[in-house]
């Protein structure tokens, strides 16, 4: 018995004497931003053996492909660099890169997604490192258009998405549209949908011949975000969108927003898009487009070759222009943005690396890969059929400041917001008022949190 | 006598050193024994008790995992009751436990019934064996088994369909009013092999002489069960109750794989919360909160069954 209490007691001892230990400080400590090095070299092949670890993202179809062939070209022309390269999905970069940044080991360069949630906290905690002096050695600023250059940008203390820190540049050009099958639409006798009145009126006609109008599995939850982005897009436009993701206006109530959210629960009322989406994964619903057994599809330009792959020539791309507009807007923006970090070790050669992947040599790397770059090489043309599509597209939407950010980067939480309330959305489950009034929630009290 | 008497003095003095000796042996005895447990003490404190710990401690912070936290109080529990995701995440949980706990017992009893008067059963074993399976399968080839199964053409549609139940088919796991049981279900398919396969157990160290004379007073099946096998199967069941209650409050692993909590927030469970909210989402004071209500609720309830244990067994 005795024994017994002198090892309670012990035991208490310690936990307590861990517990005080521990509560010494706050967690995450103050983690200064690391004091920017002198200057800067592009002197890759005196540098010695190197091996640089990069984690990315870019396993789609095409873009995986291109990443090698560059990451080849690299090492060819650099000798002395080895590179590591850990790929993993997006859904996985997302959840450990934090992980990996916060460790005494983190890798050099990495692909962080733009907004609040990534990229912002990743500044805020010190973990990514300004490009600005090296962008004064590659002179990235022209070669990229500005709108692209801001989404990579963000204060120095992380709170000011858009503001005057680059930390990154992009690779690809993303738009997220309407994949159609001209086979389908041309046996319906009817138009590629050029607005969102016109997509509804295709949508009715193929229900009415017995096929299904829109594809659309949302198991995964972010397919929602794309389904309510390009329809709010068509609606409110880019100026209120834009200002209202970046926290400068407006609110997820107004009624424009209201009326996007009506118009996707009447599709799924009136069966447009698949029946309990919620419960059908991403693939299938494109499978089952690419199978030619649905007229339209929603999804990014990333899925590009994969769906010219299937379908070929009866594959199609368009966007939505808004009502009483000439020009289209709607969701996208650039692919992730490649990032040094405050670890690295090597950060001149992971600058070099970062310009090498994503110069104009590499925008052409991805076009044979059959990917959409960032920016599209001056006098280019693109070949008949989807890539015309989709590249025509992307210059129309970039040209006439027609893009609108991806609506997760508005809040840290948005993401589970917005996935959550849209599933809630097409089942029914809320109204579309109340769809907003759950979006606004979130919005507000992370812009009093500021 | 002289002799005699250094004889036993010299005696004395050595039964002296020696319980000396003895008492010096047993401390170094208990220090070495101490030795044996440093490297299981050191694993268990670095992998275990240090990091349990360390989440209570962050359960009072605002944290987003990379910057400086700041000192949130008690609000994170707080939130727990007020916010409405996170407390029907509980009660998500206690539909599971039913389905992954109770269910099953009352199941595997039935079975038990039945197949304790079939000894003689041929392939008995093959059929204990097909039974237990679910157990031995990795927790993500059952999800993705039950994901297809659930999925519009799946199994269980097709089946519906081909007996004219057309009406009854839908999408299982993206429907609000199915999801949440059709996760349960999985897990009731789980258990039932793993709380038989124990009840079995049980019923074969029943002495078969009080079946016997329980059957010669002309006892009916079901007061046999009643007066026989239940009674002495209440160690199993409490051990039963125990392991499928425990692992149906940690559940992530299916819903991780399923529906991530969908549709809405129809099946998210504590455990996935806790998953997300650290990882995900930047939340790590909220997560670790809802990790430590969480393992206290397990502690409790795990306590409370260890009651039903019958005294003997102890």
């Amino acid at each position: 018995m005795a024994r017994k209490t002198r090892i309670w007691t012990g035991s208490i001892a310690l936990s307590v004497a861990v517990a005080l230990s521990l509560s010494a400080c706050a967690p995450g400590g103050t983690a200064a931003p690391a004091a920017s090095s002198g200057p800067v070299s592009t002197d890759v092949a005196s540098a010695g053996p190197v091996t640089l670890t990069v984690w990315d993202q870019n396993t789609d179809e095409g873009i995986t492909d291109a990443q090698e062939a560059l990451n080849a070209a690299f090492t060819k022309k650099y000798p002395n660099v080895t590179i590591n390269r850990v790929t993993q999905s997006f859904a996985d970069l997302k959840t450990t890169l934090k992980l990996a940044l916060s460790g005494d080991n983190p890798p050099d360069v990495i692909q962080a997604n733009q907004g609040y949630p990534d990229m912002g906290a990743f500044v805020q905690g010190g973990l990514i490192r300004s490009l600005n002096d090296y962008n004064d050695v590659y002179k990235w600023s022209s070669y990229y258009p500005e709108s692209l250059l801001k989404i990579n940008s963000f204060s120095a203390d992380g709170k000011k998405w858009q503001g005057d820190n680059l930390y990154g540049i992009s690779q690809t050009g993303e738009v997220v549209g309407v994949y159609y099958n001209k086979k389908i639409l041309t046996q319906l006798g009817v138009a590629a949908p050029t607005s969102l009145a016109s997509l509804e009126t295709d949508m009715a006609a193929a229900k009415s011949a017995g096929i299904l109008p829109m594809a659309y599995g949302d198991i995964e939850k972010s397919p929602g975000i794309h389904l309510f982005g390009i329809v709010q897009a068509s609606l409110a436009g880019a100026d209120a969108v834009n200002k209202l993701v970046t926290g400068q206006g407006g609110a997820w109530t107004d009624d424009v927003s209201v009326k996007a959210a009506t118009t996707i629960q009447n599709w799924s009322d009136e069966g447009y898009i698949t029946k309990g989406a919620s419960g059908i994964s991403r693939d299938d619903a494109l499978a089952q487009f690419e199978a030619g057994k649905s007229a339209f599809y929603v999804v990014g330009t990333w899925k590009q070759a994969a769906i010219s792959a299937t379908l070929g020539a009866d594959a199609g791309f368009t966007t939505l222009i808004p009502a009483g507009g000439t020009t289209p807007v709607t969701t996208g923006g650039e692919g992730l943005a490649w990032a040094v970090t405050t670890g690295s070790k090597h950060p001149d050669v992971s600058a070099a690396y970062i310009d090498f992947i994503n110069n104009a040599d590499a925008a052409q790397t991805f076009i044979d890969k059959k990917s959409l770059p960032s920016v599209i090489p001056a006098g280019y043309t693109p070949t008949a059929g989807l890539e015309t599509d989709v590249f025509k597209t992307y210059g129309a939407v970039t040209a006439s400041g027609g893009l609108v950010p991806y609506l997760d980067y508005s809040t840290p939480t948005f993401y589970d917001t917005l996935t959550s309330a849209v599933q809630q959305l097409t089942d029914d489950q809320v109204t579309p008022k109340a769809f907003t009034e759950i979006l606004q929630k979130d919005y507000s009290s992370f812009l009093s949190s500021k | 006598m002289t002799v005699t008497a250094r004889v036993r003095s010299s005696e004395l003095r050595q039964t002296g050193t020696v319980t000396k000796n003895r008492a010096r042996r047993r401390r170094i005895d208990a220090w070495k024994a101490f030795l044996y447990v440093v490297p299981a003490l050191a694993f268990s404190l670095t992998f275990l008790i240090v990091p349990t710990f360390q989440t209570a401690w962050y359960s009072f912070y605002n944290w987003n995992g990379l910057s400086a936290a700041t000192w949130a109080g008690v609000q994170n529990y707080v939130n727990i009751v007020q916010d409405e995701k996170l407390r029907d995440s509980f009660l998500h949980v206690g539909v599971l436990v039913v389905f992954y706990s109770f269910i099953p017992i009352v199941i595997a009893l039935l079975l038990t019934m039945v197949i304790s008067r079939a000894h003689a059963l041929r392939g008995m074993s093959f059929y204990r064996t097909v039974l237990f399976l679910p157990q031995v399968i990795a927790s993500v080839v059952v999800a993705t088994t039950w994901l297809s199964i659930y999925s519009p053409n799946g199994l269980l549609n097709t089946a519906l369909r081909g007996v004219g139940l057309d009406s009854l088919t839908k999408v299982w796991l993206g429907d609000f009013s199915t999801a949440l049981v059709s996760v349960g279900f999985v897990g009731t398919w789980l258990n039932v092999g793993l709380c038989l396969v124990l009840f079995l157990s049980g019923v074969g160290n029943v002495q078969p002489e009080l079946f016997e004379a329980a059957r010669l007073d002309g006892a009916s099946s079901l007061q046999e069960f009643f007066g026989i096998t239940l009674p002495a199967l209440r160690g199993q069941i409490t051990v039963a109750l125990t392991l499928t209650v425990v692992s149906s409050l940690k559940t992530f692993d299916l819903v991780y794989i399923t529906t991530r909590g969908g549709p809405g927030d129809a099946t998210t469970v504590p455990a996935y919360e806790a998953y997300n909210r650290a990882f995900n989402s930047g939340q790590v004071g909220s997560a670790a909160s809802v990790a430590v209500v969480l393992t206290i609720g397990i502690l409790i309830i795990t306590a409370l069954i260890g009651r039903l244990q019958p005294k003997e067994t102890e």
